[in-house]
């Protein structure tokens, strides 16, 4: 039994972070039909950034991880406007040029402070553990949970209740309509793409609380998953998103405890493949 | 004494596609309140004009005025800041967004272009205008409803709805009966009536004569890209060209 806390809680913890991740990736996805392969290298910009400010810069982590958000939003906004922005109309080289800054900016980061993982200092009220359920579970896993739902929560009071929200959900589903409305919609492309690059931030400043460290190549590995969680909650949905998150993070924490280590990604891919060929739209039954 | 300015001039207006004239030298005026109805066989040019008063194709030739002022060259936003405003043969929604929420978005969108991304306005301002609107073309009960939801009917009146937001003076309206059930027709019907008669100038493409009969105030055949014959519709009736080249098949 307190096993089965401990991995859910740790599972959950994983599945928050991947919702931040992949819930900017959804809503890019779905308002601009951009791949954006570069997500991981934001939430790195995040990490690290979040990670300078609390050791070298001087701050204390409450003030680091805002710092280290801020950092990635202001890198996300700058991506959109000056790589994604001139290349709509041309998919493939959109493709190519956010993927060659998901290779450059964690080589980038690796030159500047080495491929070694740095230890993320903890907050005292957080590094310690709690009681659940008679098992012992770090706190840590619960500000994740906390972060991701109130990331959530926002989002989608964000898309329901706000003039904004509605251009990108009427954009979500046709982009060009909204256009012809005579709204300028690449507007809310850099609105999406900043609150994107908020949530992989903050994300990216999380998971040096969440794995103890960071390393150069953490964005890229939890973009992969975040893809996965983007095609099975169905693309363009926050919602589905967070349900996925939820599923892939638990999934691989128990497969990869009961059975061998390792198999809890392949857990994942089978996952996937599973509920495509039962659900090919995801979740929310939107265009996969 | 003057007769007063039409409210859209077309003077020789037409459009070629690599050589080939699509739509050629269309010449008419309409004046203010006046409800003109096109009709002619499929591939007439029918659509093709109306994309070129709305902006959506360029003329290759011709000039396209709007109360007297040359918009020919406009881009379709601009146009419909002047007032002009249209809908499509094909179901132009967000079936996934409410009903209020599509009123709202062109709320939004007839407000400016600035005006939806401006951080400090009130949302209350755009409640009422979306009410009135859904009031007005009877969609008030299924405010809520997503649009994909919606008969045939019901989606059409959306697009009006959407249209009327912006309070266009005149509208063209491209086949709207499509895909609208019999059932539904007389209501639609009445809504594009009571459109007309608040003072609006409507231009419609139309295959359901009997649809027509009761609206038009002067008929307009294409046939091959051009203008065949533009009159009431008892004279467009009566005309032999016009029998002989659309009527005589399609009736």
């Amino acid at each position: 039994m307190n096993t089965v806390v401990l991995l859910a809680c740790t599972g959950l913890g994983l599945g928050a972070l991947y919702f931040l991740v992949a819930s900017g990736l959804s809503l890019i996805f779905g308002l601009m039909d951009v791949l954006n392969f570069a997500h991981g290298a934001l939430l790195s910009i995040g990490a690290y950034a979040a990670w300078w400010a609390a050791t070298d810069g001087g701050m204390g982590f409450w003030l680091a991880v805002p710092f280290g958000t801020a950092v990635g939003t202001a890198a996300s906004v700058l991506l959109e406007l000056a790589l994604i922005r001139p290349l709509y109309s041309r998919p493939r080289d959109q493709i190519l040029a956010t993927v060659g800054v998901g290779l450059a900016l964690p080589a980038l980061i690796m030159g500047i402070w080495g491929a070694d993982a740095r230890p993320f200092p903890q907050p005292e009220a957080l590094s310690g553990t709690v009681r659940l359920l008679g098992a012992t579970v770090p706190v840590n896993r619960f500000v994740l949970m906390a972060a991701a739902l109130i990331v959530l929560v926002l989002l989608r009071l964000f898309l329901a209740k706000t003039r904004y929200g509605l251009i990108v959900r009427a954009g979500v589903e046709d982009r060009a309509m909204v256009t012809a409305l005579g709204i300028d919609v690449r507007k809310a492309f850099t609105l999406v793409f900043a609150i994107g690059g908020a949530a992989a931030s903050l994300g990216g400043a999380l998971a040096g609380l969440y794995f103890g460290s960071i390393n150069p190549g953490q964005g890229t590995g939890l973009l992969i998953f975040a893809f996965v969680v983007v095609v099975m909650g169905g693309m363009g949905s926050v919602t589905g998103a967070a349900v996925a998150s939820v599923g892939v993070g638990l999934v691989q924490q128990f497969a990869n405890y009961y059975t061998a280590a390792g198999l809890g990604d392949l857990s994942v891919v089978v996952l996937l493949a599973v509920l495509l060929l039962v659900k090919p739209r995801g979740l929310t039954g939107r265009l996969a | 004494m003057s007769t007063p300015a039409p409210v859209l001039r077309l003077d020789g207006l037409g459009w070629s596609v690599r050589g080939v004239p699509i739509v050629q030298d269309v010449t008419f005026d309409v004046a203010e309140g006046e409800f003109v109805a096109f009709i002619g066989p499929n591939g007439a040019g029918k659509t093709s004009l109306f994309n070129l008063i709305s902006g959506i194709y360029p003329a290759s030739h011709g000039t396209l005025r709007l109360d007297g002022a040359d918009i020919t060259a406009l881009p379709v936003p601009a146009r419909a800041r002047r007032g002009l405003g249209r809908t499509f043969q094909t179901s132009s929604l967000w079936p996934g967004l409410t009903v209020a929420d599509h009123v709202r978005l062109a709320a939004q969108a007839a407000a400016g272009p600035a005006a939806s991304y401006r951080i400090w306005r009130r949302a209350d301002r755009y409640r009422q205008q979306v009410e009135e609107t859904l009031e007005r073309t009877g969609l008030a009960d299924q405010a809520d409803d997503l649009a994909g939801s919606l008969s045939h009917g019901g989606k059409r009146k959306l697009e009006l709805a959407v249209l009327l937001v912006g309070d266009p003076r005149l509208i063209l309206l491209d086949e709207p009966m499509a895909g609208v059930s019999a059932e539904e027709v007389p209501a639609l019907v009445e809504l594009i009536r009571s459109v007309h008669q608040q003072g609006r100038t409507v231009l419609m493409v139309e295959h359901h004569m009997d649809v027509l009969l009761g609206l038009a105030d002067r008929l307009a055949v294409m046939h091959h890209g051009t203008l065949l014959a533009l009159d009431t519709p008892e004279a467009v009736m009566a005309d032999e060209t016009v029998q002989g080249a659309y009527l005589g098949e399609a009736l």
